[in-house]
């Protein structure tokens, strides 16, 4: 792609995102603090909501996967809509009644203890953490993809942005920017769709049922970025530029014979038209047939269906920037109201990324080698349509993709760092800086140190953990008088450990193969019950430690507040 | 009847006299009442909830088992698009919204047939 618009388009709204923040400030106009929230409107706040939810997982992320594994990842998306559905029917209007800013807050509320307060903080630290990391490996990425740059220049960039938005703009992202993004983002997305769309129909239409493997169309040269070894299933001669299997070759023809093969850094393979995409070594290679149909008979793949199902479906209530967006409405039924309208605004952009995976799996196969399927959404403009409307709708999703990352960062990182400052240190304006720092230093190292994983699939793990700790925790908080300080602790600890565990294994070392490796790259479907089961089983078990207040927190949860009932006098702790 | 004796009535008044507790006073006191009345309010609230989940747990478990028990529904093409395309990258999310909207609607009209039992005046005799 054309690297000066795509560089303007991510200046852009770099630019955009720094200087709305500090006028933000200067003016003062939209503190969420101290705006009377009854004048912002549902359907800003939804707008608000959608727009800091959707993250580079749902803009590049969906599309990447879907290209690289097919129909079975339809549900990642799926789940990250239906996840509000649960959150809406199980929670909303409770958490918005309970008065509690953060999830910490709620705990503390619910169970009157300070213990379970500073594990919940612990949590949303590490998932928010988890939840980081791909972003700054896809900002990476993006500017890879742009302008060439080493992969860590994307994460520091976005690091520093989001931490000069933060500790300049104050503690709350302004909602009117995040409404602003949603739209932005779903505006990025389906403007370049609809020409992708015509001019694959000017093309014939083709369609993907063939039983055969991914092929270029034709004569192809793929520049590698960053080493890779792929699988060759068929001889296939090539011209290379750079070094393969250890030998550096200037432009000269090379046979590639069936196997695995090491492509280095910075090498250019021209592949003739009609040859078989090479397949990043450790993904399995699917006919398009086969890519095109669900559960394609790769081992374990209804099991990882379902613990994605669970995961999704279960961690949206747990993530910590998704609770706070709820104090901004008046009272529990716009709760819930809002919760539908953010609904239907993840529907209309959840339908998007599936057709750009579909596209490019027919327009930029080569991304199954590189092992960055994650930027076909960035690459397919440049491919399909060309010329400067191809740049400049290229231009445009990049620009989507960088307001994904910047805008999901800072809502995350401005609600962790209050909990930092709040729960870890000492509160305050200085504590509240500390915390920025603290919550984007750590993922940062980590983004780079790690290797590249698809960003879609991280995400999917920050949702495992927050299944397995604080949905049993808001869940059984809200509806079971029974829950006990004990059983929330175990839970909560259950929970965390064995999905943080399987977190560290799966990004550290990669899942090994097999009935194990499924269990660990997608934990929430035994992690989920068992933290469900020890929190239920311990508070049975310690029925003295139920909190004296429940009676009252009940009636706070769950009575409308037109009833002049007595409610408690618990009230958050502010930043 | 019979002479010297007067027939004395007076305004109609009940023959037990109720103390006028609001049900609310009943709730913050905590009486059995009050618990009764706030039981029911979520009980009536979570088995909507449970309902619903439930409702969705059966598509959502029960469309990877159809893909994977009977392929041939895998294979059947709308507009040239797979089903599993259409269903999980189209019409589920409308559906979604769908369920979320009857859910407010109910969730709601428990809350508001709580809020009339609550807030009915006390000497209301009928049930």
């Amino acid at each position: 792609m054309n690297t000066a618009y795509g560089l303007a388009g991510v200046l852009l709204v770099v630019v955009a995102t720094v200087l709305i923040g500090v006028i933000g400030r200067i003016s003062r106009t939209t503190s969420d603090f101290y705006v009377a929230s009854r004048t912002v409107t549902p359907l800003r706040n939804a707008s608000a909501i959608g727009g800091e939810y959707l993250s580079a997982a749902s803009f590049l992320g969906i599309a990447g996967l879907i290209l690289a594994y097919g129909a079975d990842m339809l549900w990642l998306p799926v789940g990250w809509t239906g996840g509000y559905l649960i959150l809406l029917v199980l929670v909303s209007a409770p958490l918005r009644r309970s008065g509690a800013y953060t999830l910490p807050d709620f705990a503390e509320a619910r169970l009157e203890s300070m213990a379970v307060r500073r594990v919940a903080s612990i949590l949303v630290v590490l998932i928010s953490w988890l939840y980081l990391l791909p972003q700054f490996q896809s900002a990476g990425l993006v500017l890879r993809t742009v302008t060439g740059a080493p992969v860590w220049t994307g994460g520091v960039l976005v690091a520093v942005v989001v931490a000069v938005n933060v500790l300049v703009g104050g503690m709350r992202s302004v909602t009117l920017v995040q409404a602003f993004q949603y739209w932005m983002k779903l505006t990025a997305l389906a403007v370049p769709l609809v020409f992708l769309l015509l001019a694959w129909r000017y093309d014939g239409a083709p369609g993907l049922a063939e039983d055969a493997p991914p092929q270029f169309a034709d004569r192809t040269t793929v520049s590698v970025g960053l080493g890779v070894t792929v699988d060759v299933a068929d001889p296939v001669q090539v011209v290379v530029d750079g070094r393969v299997d250890g030998q550096t070759y200037a432009g000269s023809t090379v046979v590639l014979g069936p196997g695995r093969h090491h492509i280095a850094q910075n090498t250019s393979v021209t592949f003739p038209a009609g040859a078989d995409v090479p397949h990043v070594s450790d993904r399995p290679a699917s006919t398009d047939r086969q890519w095109a149909m669900p559960l394609d008979g790769h081992p374990h793949s209804l099991y990882a269906t379902y613990s994605l199902i669970l995961a999704t479906f279960l961690g949206t209530m747990g993530l910590p920037h998704v609770l706070v967006r709820f104090y901004t409405n008046p009272d529990g039924r716009a709760a819930r109201r809002t919760t539908v309208l953010v609904l239907s605004l993840l529907g209309a952009f959840y339908l998007l990324p599936a057709v750009y995976g579909a596209l490019g799996r027919l327009y930029t196969p080569e991304l199954l080698m590189t092992g960055r399927a994650d930027a076909v959404v960035l690459t397919l403009p440049g491919r399909l349509i060309g010329g400067v409307g191809g740049d400049l709708l290229g231009a445009l999703v990049t620009g989507g993709a960088v307001a994904a990352f910047l805008s999901t960062s800072s809502g995350i990182t401005v609600s962790v760092a209050g909990v930092i400052a709040q729960d870890i240190l000492r509160g305050g304006v200085r504590s509240f800086r500390a915390g920025t720092l603290l919550a984007l230093v750590v993922p940062l190292a980590l983004a780079i140190a790690a290797r590249a994983l698809p960003v879609a699939d991280v995400v999917g793990l920050a949702f495992a953990v927050a299944a397995s700790t604080f949905c049993p925790l808001l869940v059984l908080g809200v509806w079971w008088r029974r829950l006990t300080v004990p059983g929330a602790l175990a839970g909560l600890i259950a929970g965390g450990t064995l999905a943080g565990t399987a977190v560290i294994v799966t990004i550290a070392a990669g899942p090994p193969a097999g009935l194990a490796g499924a269990l660990l790259a997608e934990p929430a479907a035994w992690t989920v019950p068992i933290a469900f089961a020890t929190m239920i089983v311990v508070s049975l078990c310690t029925p003295g430690r139920v909190p004296r207040g429940v009676a009252r927190m009940m009636v706070r949860l769950h009575t409308p507040e037109s009833l002049a009932v007595d409610r408690g006098t618990w009230r958050p702790k502010r930043v | 009847m019979a002479p010297g004796r007067v027939l004395v009535t007076g305004p109609r008044t009940r023959a037990v006299r109720r103390p006028s507790y609001p049900v609310t006073r009943e709730i913050d006191e905590q009486t059995g009442l009050g618990e009764a009345y706030m039981r029911s309010l979520l009980r009536a609230q979570l088995r909507l909830a449970v309902g619903l989940c439930l409702v969705l747990a059966a598509v959502v478990i029960g469309l990877p088992l159809l893909f994977a028990v009977f392929p041939e529904v895998s294979e059947k093409a709308v507009l040239g698009i797979p089903l599993p395309w259409v269903v999980l990258g189209g019409l589920i999310y409308p559906w979604f919204v769908t369920c979320g909207w009857w859910y407010v609607r109910q969730a709601e009209r428990n809350e508001d047939d709580f809020a009339e039992l609550v807030d009915r005046p006390p000497s209301d005799d009928a049930p």
